[in-house]
């Protein structure tokens, strides 16, 4: 009676134990090399696989950057750090850093920017956009229902005033915010600026003026008092648009733009404080 | 009966009338969630043509040289998931090694046919109709390019109905499982087209 239990005990088991031999054995002698260099870059990246490399994910951008496909500081996200780290692997220099990181081209909050219609929808940039563009006047104003928010993997987006801010220290330039945007007003730029002008309306003057008390109008007067030379404005766009590898941050633009539109990153906050001040009272 | 016309009537059967999937309902879990585009429909298909034939085959002969002689029928399906098991294993790795290109195009769907019911399905079915080898082979390859035959069109129509005005509440899987029925009921029509 209990070979009848023993024996299918015994068939099953060793066939189990052939199949897991013959397994051992194709694993070994089917080994793949794979250049070691691979996971030892995939160690280094940051692993959150978001894809702002342009690759599927971290393992595959390890792969392009073994098979020399892609730079060592191809990982937008990991920056400078995990550049140098990859470098190191590869045993080559990490080259100039340049870290980008994005910002949203919109101050007007809902107190300073007119509304076209009171908008009861979804809290979703892409849904009041479809309904005549947006309840705000402004057509290139950032709506700040929080489309990005949700886009942004790092929780580097908040809505301040009715406006999507991106604090640069989290954000890690994948490009997710600018993607999903409706209106476009999220661009990357690199680190060093520190000033920014904040307004994406291509309209003329007038016509930015009668909606937005922070819009820019196109004067031009930044463009003027620019003791480096380093803003010039977009005749198609009516926007200025400031060379940072000329400006020196002195904050005369600042100072002198009539509609407070030119942000300096390094004193946002007091001027953030100013502005709402004088617009309260 | 000539061996020939057998072998293209086992094939024509396992495609049309006794289809896996829509007429003996083996395999539904990859029919329904590999079938979302064509081209990975056609992938899993090829992959599935692949393991099917080379299982049927294992599989056929531990049935004749271990089970019936040691009279451990009832064995069959542990001991034919174990075998299908270890060798879509043993084809991925050798895969990897001979053909990197094969194994990139098949990529994920080798280890999921590792648990697909519809090769193990071939397997037994193989036995209980006491087909010789090369019939249990053919029969297999027929299964699986009926496989592939329904995840394909099924998979173009589920291209075509993402563009489609389908009610809310059926959007998704419900209208799937219902448009799976409706190609269910059109491959009735093959039955009785060929008496094995």
């Amino acid at each position: 009676m209990i070979l009848n239990i023993l024996i299918p005990a015994g068939v099953v088991g060793v066939m189990g134990a052939i199949f897991g031999a013959i397994l051992a054995y194709a694993s070994k002698k089917f080994h793949v090399d794979k250049d070691p260099k691979i996971d030892e870059i995939v160690e280094v990246l940051p692993g959150a696989n978001c894809g702002g490399c342009g690759y599927a994910g971290c393992s595959a951008l390890a792969e392009a950057v073994v098979a020399g496909e892609s730079p060592v500081n191809g990982c937008p996200v990991g920056g400078s750090e995990v550049a140098k780290k990859v470098a190191a692997i590869m045993g080559v220099d990490a080259g100039e850093d340049i870290r980008k990181y994005a910002y949203v081209k919109c101050a007007g909050q809902r107190n300073l920017c007119k509304n076209k219609y009171e908008y009861y929808g979804g809290l979703d940039c892409k849904e009041a956009s479809i309904t005549f563009g947006g309840d705000k006047a402004c057509a290139y104003g950032c709506l700040g229902y929080g489309t990005c928010v949700k886009a942004c993997q790092f929780g580097a987006i908040s809505i301040v005033d009715g406006i999507a801010v991106i604090d640069s220290d989290k954000c890690t330039s994948c490009g997710a915010c600018i993607k999903v945007c409706p209106r476009n007003v999220i661009e990357l730029r690199i680190d060093t600026d520190s000033v920014a002008a904040l307004c994406n309306n291509k309209e003329k003057g007038k016509a930015v003026k009668s909606i937005c008390d922070v819009g820019c109008i196109g004067c031009g007067i930044c463009a003027k008092n620019c003791p480096s030379e380093a803003i010039t404005m977009d005749k198609e766009t009516n926007l200025p648009v400031i060379d940072m590898k000329k400006c020196q941050n002195c904050g005369v633009c600042v100072s002198k733009c009539p509609q407070n539109v030119i942000h300096s990153k390094t004193n946002a906050k007091e001027d953030d404080s100013a502005d709402k001040n004088v617009v309260n009272e | 009966m000539s061996g020939f016309v057998n072998i293209v009537l086992i094939v024509l059967a396992a495609v049309f009338v006794n289809n896996y999937v829509l007429s003996q309902f083996l395999g539904i879990c990859p029919f329904l969630g590999v079938s979302k585009k064509v081209d990975t429909a056609v992938g899993m298909g090829l992959a599935v043509v692949f393991v099917m034939a080379l299982a049927s085959a294992v599989t056929y002969l531990i049935q004749i040289f271990i089970l019936n002689k040691l009279n451990l029928a009832y064995l069959q399906t542990i001991v034919f998931i174990l075998v299908i098991a270890a060798l879509v294993q043993f084809v991925e790795m050798f895969l990897q090694k001979a053909s990197p290109t094969l194994y990139q195009s098949l990529g994920v769907y080798l280890p999921l046919i590792t648990t697909n019911c519809a090769v193990l399905g071939v397997a037994i079915t193989n036995i209980d109709r006491g087909y010789n080898l090369i019939e249990t082979i053919f029969n297999g390859v027929g299964g699986a390019l009926g496989f592939t035959l329904s995840i394909v069109l099924f998979a173009g129509i589920r291209e075509r109905m993402e563009l489609a005005d389908i009610p809310e509440c059926l959007k998704g899987f419900p209208i799937a499982m219902i448009s799976a029925g409706l190609m269910a009921l059109a491959f009735l029509g093959f039955q009785g087209l060929i008496q094995l």
